[in-house]
């Protein structure tokens, strides 16, 4: 058994974090915040550069074939710097699915873009009364001209403010909340009938909801089989809950990094408050806590390109309760330890305490992976 | 023993009703039930008609233009008007500062500011927090040093609630530097556009202006402002401390924030039904207010203490922490059920006058921010950390 990475993946980590340190100091990510993408579009080119963003697609495609531990090793960086770029979103998430869904052609039109980095892709699978779950879809295609006509609503979809290609589930059969009926499309957002109310997120990033009204879109739109894409949508999902697991890791290692620093400068009664046994205890059960999470995020990572299979269900429902509450206590607890100036804009732990919260917030919180979790077990 | 109201509380309750009904505006009370930011205007709007019903200093002799409530008739003022939407009143003027001046302030001082703060004139905030001085409070740096008539003030404040729009300040200063550092601070009071100080604001992690750090810069402050004796503050300061504690367990804030929270879980959907229906979210709801009953009674046990002649101890930190626990859990259920749209900003939306489509529920744009923003709960007021510890050494003699 051996939890070390082997010398590519190392490199690849270490590439990663060279760039964020360099490239992404806490003052820079404001600034990139509040850029109209929400990023640094040099930044995204300087990862596309060095070959990051084609790191999980096929070689033939430009990509090096990489797996979950490759993209665990990205995404804990990405996490550190709460780097801001759609790397999550356009190509784990939006090219897994393309990879998995596309016909030859597609992946060809799609994948080397994304894969490149020069065509951002974003997801909208969730919509305003579907709370987590991703086969809760109202949003229906219907056959038109040899193509479809798209009518619906598509929520917080981050990224998709600024995405070229967005992927979006409608309904082509079947009632709300079944498995079956529902179908993949590769939307231009230009599309007439398409509209974005674009926010910025309590995280630093930016997304939109999405109405679609009488959207006409080609026969070559649809990504896969009609009907067909709960099974694809579900699979993408996991690796994209590693791939959130990793990044919350990252952030968490920086939360507590910061937490522990403050601890041994910050006096108070003319003493470092870290020589308080109840600020000691606190800082043992937070450091804990991430070693759970990182445990959870090695384990989902090695799922996450397994054939599917309940046990790779359960596994990944299990990380992202993990994630989640040892997100929650390591942002809860972190300020509490700072006091007041862990809640300032100025500082930067409270930047990192948002993120924790809001990854609970993407693809499930702690809660409905936990229910999850049980049904599966029921169902074993 | 009996737990309830006496026929003269529930009278008096009615009389609170009867009053609310009538005098709260109704854009007021939508703000504060839809956890919406007050404007100075609001407050002092508020203000106006409270001091006109005789109800706005309820801390204060008669003499003053109090009202002499009972820890009774203070708590169904407290709890129906958390129920009602009413705003809180802005402490430092007529709850913290002005029961100092009536019991350490000289006549002149009693004369001229108690008016001002009862009319709405004065808007005081507190100068305690510093830099290096949070928990470890008697550390603070503040110098004052005396100059003839008048004290020569250097130093920093931090952690000033709505210092932005202060006239009035009071401070904690050390004037003597070669005693025990309780022994040698004084309690002054200061007029924000003195020369020298300098209002900067803090932006909190939710993006809000709502604490500020202030600077002073050879700031002359007459020596008849300094409340009380001269290295005394610290007596004064402990004194005021108490009234902050009292209602710091936000029992009535929990109790409307509850009801919000179940309104909210009527409309959220999950797998097609209220989310109230959902086993494990009403569970959790159901958790907490549990919890509440229990601290309610426990918050009721230390009043029913107090009006028969007790003095509010180490009882009112415990509560402190279970009743900033408690509203915390309820600011993190609201959070969790509204599932995604808990990430989006939507600004706009915080606007009681915002007319568009909403992104998602009417009620969901303030909720990520305040559970953020009341992370303060456990912080403020003495951290709850400070709270046991003075439960451990004053109850449990640990």
């Amino acid at each position: 058994m051996d939890f070390q990475l082997n010398e590519e993946q190392q490199m690849l980590q270490d590439t990663v974090a060279r760039l964020v340190r360099g490239e992404y100091s806490f003052e820079k990510r404001l600034t990139f915040s509040e850029t109209e993408a929400g990023f640094s579009v040099d930044f995204w080119k300087q990862l596309s550069d060095l070959g990051l963003t084609a790191v999980s697609f096929p070689e033939e495609l430009g990509g090096f074939g990489g797996g979950g531990v490759e993209i665990q090793s990205v995404m804990t960086e990405l996490g550190r710097g709460l780097c801001l770029e759609p790397y999550l979103q356009s190509v784990v998430f939006g090219g897994g699915l393309i990879n998995q869904a596309g016909n030859d052609s597609q992946k060809e039109a799609w994948l080397s873009g994304i894969a490149s980095g020069e065509l951002q892709a974003a997801v909208a699978l969730q919509e305003p009364q579907s709370f987590y779950d991703l086969n809760d879809v109202q949003t229906r295609a219907e056959k038109k001209d040899g193509g479809f006509v798209l009518n619906g609503h598509k929520a917080v979809v981050i990224g998709g403010h600024c995405a070229e290609l967005i992927v979006v589930s409608a309904r082509t059969s079947g009632d709300a909340r079944d498995a079956n009926g529902i179908s993949l499309f590769a939307l231009n957002p230009d599309t007439a009938g398409i509209e974005r109310r674009v926010y910025p997120t309590i995280d630093g990033s930016k997304g939109c909801d999405i109405t679609l009204r009488n959207v006409q879109v080609g026969a070559n739109a649809l990504l896969g089989e009609e009907g067909g894409a709960s099974e694809i949508i579900e699979y993408q999902a996991g690796r994209a809950i590693a791939a959130l697991c990793a990044e919350a890791v990252g952030v968490m290692d920086v939360a507590n990094e910061l937490t522990l620093d403050y601890l041994k400068q910050r006096k108070q009664f003319g003493v470092p408050i870290g020589k308080f046994q109840v600020l000691q205890h606190r800082m043992v059960d937070m450091m804990s806590e991430l070693e759970q999470a990182r445990s959870m995020s090695i384990l989902a990572a090695s799922v996450a390109d397994e054939e599917q299979s309940n046990e790779r269900r359960r596994v990944l429902s299990a990380a992202k309760n993990v994630i989640g509450r040892s997100g929650q206590f390591i942002s809860e607890q972190g300020i509490q330890s700072h006091g007041g100036i862990g809640m300032t804009w100025e500082y930067n732990f409270a930047h990192y305490a948002k993120r924790l919260i809001m990854i609970n917030h993407q693809l499930g919180d702690d809660d409905f992976h936990l229910e999850r979790y049980a049904f599966l077990l029921q169902a074993s | 023993m009996n737990i309830n109201y006496t026929p003269e509380e529930l009278a008096f309750r009615d009389d609170v009703r009867a009053f609310l009904d009538q005098a709260l505006p109704a854009d007021i009370a939508a703000k504060v039930k839809g956890f919406r930011h007050l404007t100075k205007e609001d407050h002092q709007r508020w203000q106006q008609i409270l001091c006109k019903q005789g109800w706005y200093a309820t801390h204060w002799p008669e003499e003053y233009g109090g009202v002499k409530w009972t820890p009774v008739q203070k708590h169904i003022w407290d709890e129906e008007s958390c129920h009602y939407g009413v705003p809180r009143s802005v402490p430092f003027g007529v709850n913290m500062v002005a029961p100092v001046i009536i019991k350490f302030g000289n006549e002149e001082q009693k004369q001229t500011y108690l008016p001002r703060i009862l009319s709405g004139e004065d808007w005081w905030c507190q100068g305690y927090s510093e830099p290096g001085a949070g928990s470890d409070l008697a550390s603070l740096k503040t110098r004052a040093v005396r100059e003839g008539d008048h004290y020569v003030v250097n130093g920093q404040k931090t952690w000033t609630t709505l210092g932005q729009y202060a006239n009035m300040i009071f401070c904690l200063v050390r004037t003597n530097t070669e005693v025990k550092a309780q022994e040698g601070i004084s309690f002054l009071l200061i007029d924000m556009n003195t020369p020298g100080i300098t209002v900067r604001p803090i932006i909190t992690l939710d993006g809000e202006h709502e604490v500020n750090e202030v600077f002073f810069q050879d700031v002359k402050v007459p020596v008849e402002n300094r409340v009380g004796e001269e290295d005394k503050g610290w007596t004064y300061a402990k004194f005021l401390l108490t009234y902050e504690r009292t209602g710091l367990a936000g029992i009535g804030l929990s109790k409307a924030a509850l009801s919000h929270l179940k309104h909210l879980a009527s409309r959220c959907i999950k797998n097609g039904h209220p989310l109230i229906e959902d086993t494990s979210f009403s569970q959790r709801i159901a958790k907490v207010e549990i919890d509440l009953t229990a601290a309610t009674i426990s918050n009721l046990r230390i009043i029913a203490a107090v009006e028969g002649g007790g003095m509010p101890g180490a009882e009112s930190s415990m509560l402190k922490v279970k009743g900033t626990e408690i509203r915390q859990a309820i600011n993190d259920l609201a959070r969790r059920a509204i599932g995604p749209y808990a990430i989006p900003l939507v600004e706009e939306e915080l606007n009681l006058d915002y007319e568009g489509e909403f992104l998602s529920d009417e009620n969901a744009a303030p909720l990520s921010a305040q559970y953020f923003n009341n992370r303060k709960l456990s912080i403020f007021g003495g951290s709850n950390e400070i709270q046991k510890n003075i439960v451990s050494k004053m109850i449990l003699g640990l």
